[in-house]
């Protein structure tokens, strides 16, 4: 035979013994189930223990509360999600959202109209997006940090040139106010935003082609554009989404407070990675589904909750949540590892 | 010239190309045959990869032309590459590891409605996909230990087959296959052999780069040697001639 057998795809000494090896392949097949069920496990168990401790945290009015200010964040993660999907992260969006809701807000003040102030809004929101999509792609940038840091900064700025005084201004239309701040049933309207936000990206990321792209962009970049993928415009197209995202937050939190402010978003962009990551979505791209922001999101509002009821410290929220990020990260790293085990394992076993 | 490139599936021209002050590809002309395997050969830097990513539309020629059935065309992307009929198995494979193999299948053209809406706005067909793969994958007989799963889970002889049955499938005119067994085991590399035999008998016209003489003296109908960028022989190999390939590679005259 030929001398040229080339290397083997790197085999762990001893681990090629049939009845280990499919043992060993099991554990591993287990530990990545758990890993994929991990977050909503954990969403769970805290819910559950912290439904112990404090009698309150269960009670509808409650739950209900956690869902409102739940709800920004998790409409925004679902924008963040689709950027950290291709690989990327959009940290304008807090700034884009206070900008929005200034802009809203000014709008307002010429014509007392909720479908022109909520135009008004996600049109700002979308512009914010497509510069950062086209400025990335187009500039060549080495990564979308640097110019979502460029527009967090622009927008921020912009949102206090434009604010009337510089700061908050009071006033919403009925509309906006309604569907940010009212209830339906008891169940926040903005939660509704939310169920449809996630509904409308859930049916775009997994049944249509335009989803399958973005998988396919995040999850190997190079091989998208060997296979005839528009990459360009499949990024930009997120950024676009994560802008449009921004935009409908400002909705809701502008409606939730009756107001629009300069000062609103301010490190949402942190919150809504934050929700992404500990949801259980690859900050490595490409792996990663809209429940993992929704779960990630209410794990956060669960966990300020929580220890707003039991009295801790706003401060101690900051530090658990950075805990929190820290696991979910190794959680991410431990899934690539395992996968690479059942790759080796899986040639073991047919060679 | 034209009643030459008339019997020809791919004609590549007078190819140049530079990287800076690199001179990659110096004045290549190849042919290939439909139902044939065309073996390119050369030492590491020839400008094999080089030329091959100019056919497949990753690169532009700087200058000089390829001929689709005698035709000049010019291939200006790696999708342009595909709707012409020219299918590349990369030596990186190019598969998603985070898809299923039905997935990387039809990556970058899904099977997908209603036709009126642009590509990327169309719903996806996935049922119709699986079962096209699943055709396909025992057609060639490639077994997967799951179908579902993504590739990230599979050996490497696995994502290779995966890679090579996918250009079977789409390919019309050309398959190129850029080192389809360099990181393969002995017995996964005859099973990608015998994909590639399958694909000269459905009448494509392969390009085969390989390092391995064994495999193109098995399999290759006909042989071009790069040396540094040029050109610098072309002959049917046998075991007779194994000898002189490697002279003509290596640039030593034998």
């Amino acid at each position: 035979m030929a001398q040229v057998v080339g290397e083997q795809p790197e085999i762990a000494p001893g681990s090629t013994t049939g009845d280990r090896s499919s043992r060993g392949t099991a554990a591993v097949s287990l530990g990545l189930r758990l890993l994929s069920m991990g977050p909503l496990l954990i969403l769970v168990l805290l819910a559950a223990v912290i439904g112990l401790l404090t009698p309150n945290f269960l009670k509808p009015g409650n739950l209900s509360n956690i869902l409102a200010q739940t709800a920004v964040i998790a409409i925004v993660a679902i924008g963040q999600h689709l950027v950290i999907l291709t690989r990327g992260i959009d940290l304008s969006v807090g700034a884009n959202l206070a900008l929005a809701t200034v802009i809203g807000g000014l709008v307002f003040r010429v014509a007392d109209s909720a479908p022109l102030v909520i135009l008004a809004m996600l049109l700002s929101g979308v512009a914010v997006g497509a510069i950062n999509g086209t400025a990335y792609v187009f500039g060549r940038l080495p990564h979308p940090f640097i110019i979502t840091l460029a527009t967090l900064s622009i927008c921020r700025g912009l949102a206090l040139e434009l604010a009337i005084g510089h700061t908050t201004m009071r006033g919403m239309p009925d509309a906006i106010a309604t569907i940010g701040g009212a209830t339906t049933f008891g169940v926040p309207n903005s939660f509704f935003v939310v169920f449809g936000v996630a509904a409308i990206v859930l049916l775009m990321a997994k049944a249509m082609v335009w989803g399958r792209w973005i998988y396919a962009v995040g999850g190997e970049p190079e091989a998208a554009v060997q296979m005839g993928i528009p990459v360009k415009g499949v990024l930009i197209s997120t950024y676009v989404i994560s802008g449009l995202c921004a935009g409908i937050g400002a909705v809701v939190l502008a409606g939730r407070t009756a107001a629009s402010s300069p000062l609103y978003g301010n490190l949402l962009e942190l919150d809504t990675i934050a929700a992404v990551i500990i949801g259980g979505a690859s900050f490595l791209g490409g792996r990663g589904h809209i429940g993992h922001a929704l779960i990630g999101a209410v794990m956060i509002g669960v966990i300020r909750n929580a220890l707003n009821l039991l009295g801790v410290d706003v401060f101690f929220q900051m530090i658990a949540i950075g805990f929190i990020i820290v696991v979910a990260v190794e959680a991410d790293v431990l899934r690539n590892r395992l996968e690479a085990r059942a790759r080796v394992m899986q040639a073991a076993r047919t060679s | 010239m034209s009643a030459s490139a008339a019997t020809s599936v791919l004609a590549v021209r007078h190819a140049q190309k530079r990287f800076g002050a690199v001179h990659a590809l110096k004045d290549v002309s190849l042919e290939a045959y439909s139902g044939e395997v065309l073996a390119l050969l050369g030492d590491n830097g020839a400008g094999k990869s080089t030329l091959v990513k100019c056919i497949s539309g990753v690169h532009a020629l700087d200058d000089g032309e390829v001929l689709l059935d005698g035709e000049i065309v010019s291939i200006r992307s790696p999708a342009a590459a595909r709707r012409a009929g020219i299918e590349t198995v990369y030596q990186d494979l190019a598969l998603f590891d985070n898809l299923t193999p039905a997935q990387n299948f039809y990556c970058g053209r899904e099977l997908a409605f209603p036709a009126w809406l642009p590509q990327g706005l169309r719903f996806l067909k996935s049922a119709a996909m699986d079962r096209e793969t699943a055709a396909v994958l025992d057609r060639l007989k490639v077994k997967l230990p799951k179908f579902d799963a993504p590739v990230a889970l599979m050996s490497g002889g696995q994502r290779q087959a995966i890679a090579v049955a996918r250009a079977t499938v789409f390919a019309r005119k050309v398959v190129i296959l850029d080192e389809p067994t360099a990181a393969l085991g002995v017995r996964e590399s005859r099973k990608v052999l015998d994909l590639i035999a399958q694909l000269r008998a459905e009448g494509n016209a392969v390009i085969l780069i390989t390092h391995n003489m064994e495999h193109v003296v098995e399999l290759a109908d006909r042989a071009v040697v790069l040396r540094q960028g040029r050109k610098v022989g072309e002959l049917k190999p046998t075991r007779a001639s194994q000898q002189e390939l490697v002279s003509l590679i290596v640039g030593a005259e034998a």
